[in-house]
């Protein structure tokens, strides 16, 4: 019998909320390999019952600050099947513009401020004010131009307003568009420089094959607003029909529920969707994954960071496409009227920056939410993080405890895990 | 020297937290500014040298009780950051439903060890003494660094004592309540410079009510435009779900008289 280690991460740094990681060694023997989820249960799918359906997008988007476009795109989503509207192509076009500004400010605030301190061997991004100033400046007007995208939509990057079932409740001005349009053009230089500089860093080697997802949009656009769910199992699957797909499940030591797929563990977000739709990029994303060296076929959670690179380069230029698009019309559309006021079931889904998000509400005739179901990205990557961390530790198991937990948090942060959201 | 700071969070989406990482036009000078000893989505370092603690969220799980006595027992002083800290927010909005009830829908009724609940979600002054606040659904991000400076003058965090209404006025908003939309904001407190109706979405008072909310004349107004007392005790119920605002309305509006 070899000897008894255990590693102990409490709270592990530089991801959204709270997670432990707990391992238990018997020699080569990997008694207990946990990612603990301890943070606060909420409640959200008890708090928007009864609530009138418009205030969904406003309540739900409370679920995550992070993530808090994506959660207003799914619930007003929900709501629209629900009662039956069909948004215009330019109100498509305005919240997909959105969803552009968060995916480009949460993958950069992933890997320049989370990630890339690792790679710097230093213990946060605030030494790299000092030691890699072009770096952080570069990260920051990113930031900025993200936040500036959903500002000029909706308000506020945390917690949008204007979203509404059919409309939305502000529409941005011509100069306001030309004012992000000359932003992005000006941001060109710096997403190339960001390719480089990934392009340079190494990671980890964890192959684990296992079942990757995404919802692919009909039209042939890069995932993003949602579509039937696609996996490299080769199966397709409706939106309303995910619970076929997606099972959730309890275990005790997670707050957040576990999501099996129909093999076992699954994969969602950007390794996912570019695995599924890496033919669907834009030709300076497909450019930026040859030059980081991105294989569809990966199955490496560590190039989650390569790939969230490759859709910084992508959103940026959606961005740029649709900014153009709304400028040559830029009168607002008219509110779509309900054709099914009486309500129903809906299902709203979505790619946000962390992969499939999924909101399930049933309105009644009252215009009130029956029920609510929301299924989270990070909750389905949960079994998955911990699988790796079982196919990374063999590889580990000789080194000192410290270093075993910093290799397992870098692991768990690749996934850019967002725990609040995950356990709402 | 510079004042070191502490982040922590409670029950909350730690979209406050991110709101202070998106000053990115003076980040470098704020980092200058202060000495950040922990703050864990950001930075690894957790130290407990500090002076001033920032703190999100709501307490919602047993552990948290202690775990803030023991920030209060750090920090020199502590600020509440949003709605959560300073009010409950919108998690509040589950005390008006025993907890069994609500494991009873989410985890198949399990309420031991990592699905713990306390009954009610509440404020971090139900516990210790908070002093001072930063409002709102999310925080302002410019309001967060106007209190830092004021925190580093050695000087009070200025909040406005007034009504949304003022600010909505102010940047010419056509009244959303005039038009029968459900708004709060003449009893809720400015300082958001009324993003929300200016973006099409009713006040839903975040931040608070102001000083001096004149809940009748709030009821008076529904009820004028053609909604119910239901309706705006709903709203209420929306980020101020605690006794006194449940009982100044009330009285204002005795739920007796309701049309």
């Amino acid at each position: 019998m070899g000897e008894s280690r255990a590693v102990v991460v409490r709270h592990v740094t530089r991801i959204e909320g709270h997670g432990n990681i707990v391992v238990d060694l018997e020699g080569d023997r990997i008694k207990r390999c946990d990612l603990e989820i301890v943070e606060s249960p909420r409640f959200f799918e008890v708090l928007l019952k009864d609530r009138p359906y418009d205030e969904a997008p406003r309540i739900s988007c409370r679920i995550c600050g992070i993530c808090s476009v994506g959660h207003a795109t799914a619930s007003v989503l929900a709501v629209e099947a629900a009662l039956g509207i069909t948004p215009g192509p330019k109100l498509r076009r305005l919240r997909r513009l959105n969803m552009a500004g968060e995916w480009l400010q949460s993958h950069i605030l992933h890997v320049c401020f989370l990630v890339a301190p690792d790679a710097f061997g230093v213990p946060s991004i605030v030494p790299m004010v000092g030691s890699h100033p072009d770096v952080v400046k570069r990260a920051l007007r990113l930031k900025r131009l993200a936040n500036d995208i959903c500002c000029t939509v909706s308000g506020r990057h945390v917690m949008p307003i204007s979203y509404h079932a059919g409309w939305m409740g502000y529409w941005p001005a011509p100069a306001e568009l030309r004012a992000l349009e000359e932003q992005l053009v000006g941001a060109e230089e710096d997403l190339d420089a960001l390719v480089e500089l990934f392009a340079g860093l190494s990671w980890p080697v964890v192959e684990r094959r296992t079942e990757h997802l995404a919802s692919l949009d009909d039209g042939g656009a890069y995932p993003m607003m949602g579509g039937p769910l696609h996996s490299t199992a080769g199966t397709v699957t409706a939106p309303e029909q995910y619970r076929d797909v997606l099972h959730e499940y309890l275990v005790d030591h997670s707050a957040a529920k576990h999501v099996r797929g129909p093999e076992g563990t699954i994969r969602v977000g950007a390794l996912a969707r570019y695995a599924l739709a890496h033919d669907r990029l834009h030709p300076r994303a497909t450019d930026a994954a040859a030059r980081l060296g991105l294989r569809p076929e990966s199955a490496n959670p560590f190039d989650y960071v390569a790939a969230q690179v490759v859709e910084s380069v992508q959103a940026h230029q959606e961005a740029l496409d649709l900014v153009s698009a709304l400028l040559a019309d830029p009168a607002p559309e008219e509110p779509v009227p309900a054709a099914r006021p009486q309500g129903g079931r809906g299902v709203g889904m979505v790619e946000v920056p962390r992969g499939t998000l999924v909101h399930d509400y049933t309105i009644g005739a009252d215009g009130r939410i029956r029920s609510a179901n929301c299924i989270i990205p990070t909750s389905q990557n949960l079994a998955s993080i911990e699988e790796d961390m079982r196919a990374f530790l063999p590889s580990l198991v000789g080194r000192p405890a410290p270093e075993i937990a910093h290799a397992l948090e870098m692991l768990v942060r690749s996934y850019d895990p967002c725990v609040s959201c995950s356990v709402h | 020297m510079r004042p070191r700071v502490a982040f922590f969070s409670f029950g909350s989406c730690e979209g406050c937290q991110l709101q202070v990482l998106s000053v990115e036009d003076v980040l470098p000078d704020l980092l200058a500014a202060v000495e950040i000893v922990n703050f864990r989505e950001a930075i690894d370092d957790r130290r407990d040298d500090y002076e001033i603690a920032f703190v999100e969220g709501s307490l919602v799980r047993p552990e948290d009780v202690a775990e803030l006595q023991q920030i209060r027992g750090h920090a020199k002083i502590l600020v509440a950051i949003g709605a959560c800290a300073c009010l409950g927010g919108v998690n509040a909005m589950r005390n008006r439903r025993p907890v069994t009830e609500l494991a009873r829908e989410v985890y198949e009724g399990r309420q031991d060890g990592v699905f713990a609940a306390l009954p009610d979600a509440s404020p971090l002054s139900s516990v210790v003494q908070v002093n001072y606040e930063i409002r709102g659904c999310p925080i302002d991000r410019f309001e967060f660094l106007e209190a830092v400076r004021s925190l580093i003058a050695g000087t009070v965090p200025y909040t406005p004592p007034y009504a949304v209404c003022v600010e909505c006025t102010l940047r010419g908003t056509p009244c959303l309540l005039e038009r029968g939309v459900p708004c709060l904001g003449s009893v809720a407190r400015a300082g958001c410079n009324a993003v929300c109706p200016a973006y099409g979405a009713p006040c839903e008072a975040c931040r608070g009510c102001h000083d001096v909310p004149n809940f009748e004349a709030l009821g008076e107004a529904f009820f004028r435009h053609g909604m119910t007392r239901m309706l705006a005790t709903e709203k209420l119920e929306l980020f101020n779900n605690y006794r006194e605002v449940r009982d100044a309305w009330e009285k204002a509006v005795p739920s007796s008289s309701a049309t």
